[in-house]
């Protein structure tokens, strides 16, 4: 899709940390619909801070961050906050399912947040958790679902309301390999069939290999893997 | 217009509302316990408040009806100022007053029929029709009800309530005993305007007078007016000393004066429960947020703003207050119905001598009640959810559990600046007679002690954390609660409130108790003490008789009425007593004036209280209504924990020579060594008139000294039960803290047992923790309660009653406070320790959500 705008732009992103250590500099990236990218790297590199900056929870030094055409730098923090809650899709290494909330309730829980419309959000709901592999699961609790069981509810919550772009923190991190494939085809093919942006960091070579693109994250930037 | 940027406008807090809504619901359903707690803790402290509110106002109702029943609602009364009367050549006067339409004479007497006590009227029936038509009797209608009953000389008409407790009906004789003499009376008919509480009779002036030795006097013209504003200065300008003009506001200020700095200290210490309620409410709060730390982290990170949060936080508070308000006034008006019952509408402390057994619904504070029991709620989860949203949602979703940093300072000016403001407020004078400033320096000094226990956490547990040996449960427990002191704090908030109050009270109350014993101890210097009751007196011939007792070495005859100072001010006692040049016993003097002269006025000692309502002082010429307008100087101020209102002293002999009272009520009696004190009040006794000895009261001085005491445990038994409650309060929150921060700790205990702690090691650490922050609160509790109890000493006590004390530490009662509190947390935190710890280390580690 070369003339579709991208769904992520970040232009000349720079972050550092209290004393002299930088941890990223001159960060140029572009993710468009349906595509998904992976961001591999040491620890400490600042995979995680670079997600919390997109995700507009953090702050860069310098550069700027545009989410479906939205400089972040113009936003105040209400804006950002809306702009999560309408745009953006969270997967986390530790799940995060609320334990007090039916697993329905935890996936259509951004739709909660944006309306009142219970039947539109639960009906939404259920079709996630149907998508994910989960139907007929959804007056459950966390405490009745393996990990990656919850890792596909997070899945689905991600994308319950349809965002621009899903950020993904070492989604596969607190589970098993063979689990871990499972997962992992499921987000990426959620990504590309709800025409989402999608940006992973990973520390696993195995894991990064279904995005579209691998970009290893270091000091100066980030620098695209051939031939992954 | 939506923005540029295509995001929908506002913050999204009403659309979110049914996010919101699923959070609150999903926390109740999953902590219902929690939830009953802290509702109940605000039921408490409501329950209490509004009981004690009940009672009083239900009790000042009472005594309204019961002035109103003996007063018969005149619009304006000339009153005498004291009990002897003003002469009854002031009625013709005061009727043709101009502004004066028609005036009825009454004489008032307290009287007995058997053991029933009740206000006997004397009224002139055909002015009383016209003025006072509430105080005319009604005949039964028969045969014998000629129109001559009203002024037939026998003829008693009584209320229901004095029908009742005498036992009678109409056409019953009985015998009434007013002002020392015994009358046979019929009862001719019954009082159906008054007040149904009220025990009052009504009979002719004139044979009242005659009958009960009181010719020449009357106690009160009520006037019917014509117009008032003339009325008023008119008669001002005839009245004699010994009248004062009262209305009906100026009756219920005076019983509401007697009684109302009593009552004002109740509510507050009852409001006490409702402050420990908050605190625990504001615990329950802190610690369920930092329990669903990553929970709000991820939903801010989901786009719930702020606000949100906050606003779920303070639902959940709100919600806790309106169940908690609701269920406490509902308790509450059942706490009152119980007190009123069992205790009466003074609860004991013997300030309404009317019985009152109704309780009197009080819209008005049930709706001020309600909302103070919600704002404690709101107000005590405020501050949490104002942590919880400031909390950066990617920290708290990584690190949540890690957020102690023991090199972080502690503030302590928050506190200090408190503790200042609160005693500089302390020392404010009082606004109409109550210590308004006094409570706002001590709630002042509450917030600061309450904010420093943090400071004082780490301050006291610095030495021990610099330890480098020692057991390695001990050395954890203090690691843990040196890095961390506001967990302490939160534990302990409400507890150190409760128990620095209770503290503050007993210190007071011990002070108060020990300075009145030796008071006692100082003015029963006599061996033998007769006095007599329900307006009965001693005469001359009498006293003679009794003087001659055998046994006896010395007698000092006193008597005491009331004296009228201000329509509006409850009566100071007159005590007329052989003063003997300022050496009476009952002297106890804390201040003298220069030496009264010859040619000066009449020397008068006046009791502390009364040198404080009325600004006498030593030295100073005063006027007081006695035998006209009679001037004093104050020779001396002296020490009186009996009389509240205040009393004055003067000598015997110039109290007869001013008034002509020959009459005296009460014998202080020394005996001979070796004579056997119940052997000579027996002899006293039979050398009285048979019809005086039923009204007579012997006691001796260990007798009395106890009864004043008992007297005195019965009107604070109140306040140690309005102490002890907000002490269980407070301790229920210290248990339900305490256990709720170890079970948040599950993870920690799962990591060392990995380490290879035991179960048994890991039990030790929490029993020091326990230990460490019980004993914390104890300190902290005692050492702000004493000096709270300085506030109650100097500044509420005497600007209340009007009496000072020096202070008296009760040392048992803060080691038990201090004991009781130290194994109370150690044992909880040992208890949910064990549940805490029975998980398996494996599952103890693993992610819990």
């Amino acid at each position: 899709m070369p003339d579709a705008p991208p769904l992520l732009a970040v232009r000349a992103l720079g972050k550092s940390v209290p004393g002299p250590r930088r941890l990223f500099r001159h960060l140029d990236l572009e993710v468009g619909a349906g595509e998904l990218v992976a961001i591999i790297g040491e620890s400490g590199v600042g995979k995680s801070t670079l997600l919390n900056i997109l995700a507009g929870l953090d702050e860069a030094d310098e550069g700027s961050v545009a989410i479906d055409g939205i400089d972040l730098s113009t936003l105040d923090e209400t804006a950002r906050t809306r702009l999560r809650r309408e745009r953006i899709g969270f997967v986390f290494q530790a799940f995060h399912i609320l334990p007090y909330l039916t697993l329905r309730q935890n996936v259509a829980l951004p739709l909660a947040l944006v309306s009142p419309d219970y039947v539109a959000a639960s009906t939404r709901a259920e079709e996630m958790l149907e998508a994910v592999g989960l139907d007929g699961r959804g007056d459950g609790y966390a405490r009745d679902l393996s990990g990656g069981e919850l890792q596909r509810v997070a899945i689905a919550r991600a994308l319950v309301h349809r965002p621009a772009l899903i950020l993904a923190d070492e989604p596969t991190g607190n589970l098993d390999p063979e689990t871990a494939a499972r997962v992992l085809s499921l987000f990426a093919d959620a990504v590309r069939g709800n025409g989402a942006a999608g940006v992973m960091v990973t520390h696993s070579d195995a894991s990064a290999a279904i995005a579209d693109r691998v970009l290893t994250l270091g000091a100066e930037g980030l620098v695209e893997r051939r031939g992954a | 217009m939506a923005p540029e940027h295509g995001l929908k406008s506002g913050s999204g807090l009403w659309s979110g509302r049914l996010g919101l809504g699923w959070l609150i619901a999903g926390e109740w359903r999953f902590h219902p316990a929690r939830f009953l707690l802290t509702a109940v803790a605000i039921a408490v402290g409501v329950a209490l408040g509004f009981a004690v509110h009940l009672v009083n106002g239900s009790a000042l109702a009472s005594f309204d009806g019961a002035m109103r029943g003996v007063s018969g609602a005149a619009e304006l009364s000339v009153r005498a100022t004291s009990p002897l009367g003003f002469d009854e050549r002031l009625y013709p006067r005061v009727a043709r007053a101009d502004g004066v339409g028609d005036a009825s004479p009454v004489l008032r007497l307290d009287a007995r029929i058997g053991k029933a006590r009740l206000t006997l009227l004397g009224v002139d029936v055909i002015r009383a029709a016209t003025v006072t038509p509430s105080l005319i009797g009604i005949r039964p209608r028969g045969p014998d009800t000629g129109n001559d009953t009203a002024f037939d000389e026998s003829a008693l008409f009584l209320s229901r309530a004095a029908l009742t407790q005498v036992g009678a009906k109409i056409g019953t004789r009985l015998v009434v005993v007013a002002n020392g003499r015994s009358v046979p009376l019929r009862v001719a008919g019954t009082l159906p305007a008054t007040d149904e509480s009220t025990a009052v009779g009504v009979m002719d002036i004139a044979a009242a007078q005659w009958r009960f030795g009181r010719l020449g006097r009357i106690d009160r013209l009520d006037l019917a007016l014509s117009d008032r504003s003339i009325a008023e200065p008119a008669l001002r300008a005839i009245l004699p000393a010994d009248a004062i003009l009262s209305t009906a506001e100026t009756q219920n200020a005076q019983g509401d004066a007697l009684s109302r700095a009593y009552r004002v200290n109740l509510d507050m210490l009852a409001l006490v429960a409702l402050l420990t309620g908050g605190f625990l409410v504001y615990s329950a709060q802190s610690l369920s947020v930092v329990r669903r730390q990553r929970a709000f982290a991820l939903l801010r990170t989901l786009g719930m703003p702020r606000a949100g949060i906050i606003a779920a936080v303070v639902i959940e508070g709100l919600a806790i207050g309106l169940v908690g308000a609701a269920a406490g006034l509902a308790a509450g008006y059942g706490l009152a119905w119980a007190a009123l019952h069992w205790f009466g509408g003074d609860l004991g402390a013997g300030y309404f001598g009317c019985s009152t057994g109704r309780v009197v619904i009080q819209p008005g504070a049930a709706i001020g009640f309600f909302a103070l029991g919600l704002l404690a709620a709101i107000l005590g989860s405020a501050l949490p959810a104002r942590v919880a949203a400031r909390a950066a949602p990617a920290a708290a979703l990584k690190n949540a559990g890690d957020v102690l940093d023991p090199r972080r300072p502690v503030a302590w000016w928050p506190a200090a600046v408190l503790l200042v403001a609160g005693g500089a407020a302390s020392l404010l004078p009082a606004i109409a007679g109550l210590p308004l400033f006094g409570f706002l320096g001590m709630a002042l000094m509450l917030a600061g002690g309450v904010a420093g226990v943090p400071w004082f956490a780490r301050t006291l547990l610095t030495p021990l954390a610099r330890r480098t040996r020692g057991s390695v449960p001990g050395l954890l427990a203090v690691r843990h609660l040196h890095g961390a002191p506001g967990e302490a704090a939160t534990a302990l908030c409400g507890i150190v409130a409760s128990t620095a109050l209770m503290i503050a009270m007993a210190t007071m109350v011990t002070s108060f108790r020990g300075a009145v014993d030796e008071w006692l101890n100082q003015v029963l210097g006599a061996d033998l003490y007769l006095r007599t009751t329900g307006g009965a007196t001693f005469d001359p011939a009498t006293r003679t008789r009794i003087a001659g007792t055998p046994g006896i070495a010395r007698l000092a005859f006193s008597r005491q009425i009331p004296l009228t100072i201000a329509a509006d001010r409850p009566p100071v006692s007159l005590i007329a007593r052989p003063e003997r040049g300022g050496r009476d016993p009952l002297l106890v003097l804390i201040d003298r004036g220069p030496p009264v002269q010859k040619n000066d006025a009449l020397p008068i000692w006046v009791s502390e209280p009364a040198h404080r309502l009325y600004g006498w002082d030593p030295g100073e010429r005063i006027t007081l209504p006695i035998a006209g307008r009679t001037q004093f100087t104050v020779a001396g101020i002296w020490r009186d924990y009996g009389r509240q209102a205040g009393a004055v002293l003067i000598d015997e002999g110039d109290y007869q020579r001013l008034t002509g009272d020959d009459r005296r009520d009460e014998i202080s009696a020394t005996i001979l060594p070796g004579a056997d004190p119940a052997k000579v009040a027996r002899a006293m006794t039979d050398r009285l008139p048979a019809d005086l000895r039923p009204q007579v009261e012997a006691g001796q001085p260990a007798t009395l000294r106890k009864l004043a005491l008992t007297l005195f445990d019965r009107s604070f038994a109140v306040t140690y039960l309005l102490e002890a409650v907000a002490i269980l309060v407070g301790l229920a929150g210290v248990a339900a803290t305490m256990s709720a921060q170890t079970i948040a700790r599950e993870r920690e205990f799962g990591m060392l047992r990995h380490l290879g702690l035991t179960r048994g090691q890991l039990t030790r650490m929490l029993a020091t923790e326990g230990a460490i922050v019980g004993l914390t609160g104890a300190l902290a509790g005692i050492g702000l309660g004493l000096v709270l109890s300085q506030v109650l000493i100097h500044v509420i006590n005497p600007q209340s009653f009007n009496w000072t004390m020096t202070t008296r530490i009760p040392v048992d009662t803060l080691i038990g406070v201090a004991t009781a509190l130290t194994g109370a947390a150690a044992a909880t935190a040992m208890l949910a320790g064990r549940r805490a710890t029975a998980k398996s280390a494996v599952q103890s580690v693993r992610e819990d959500w």
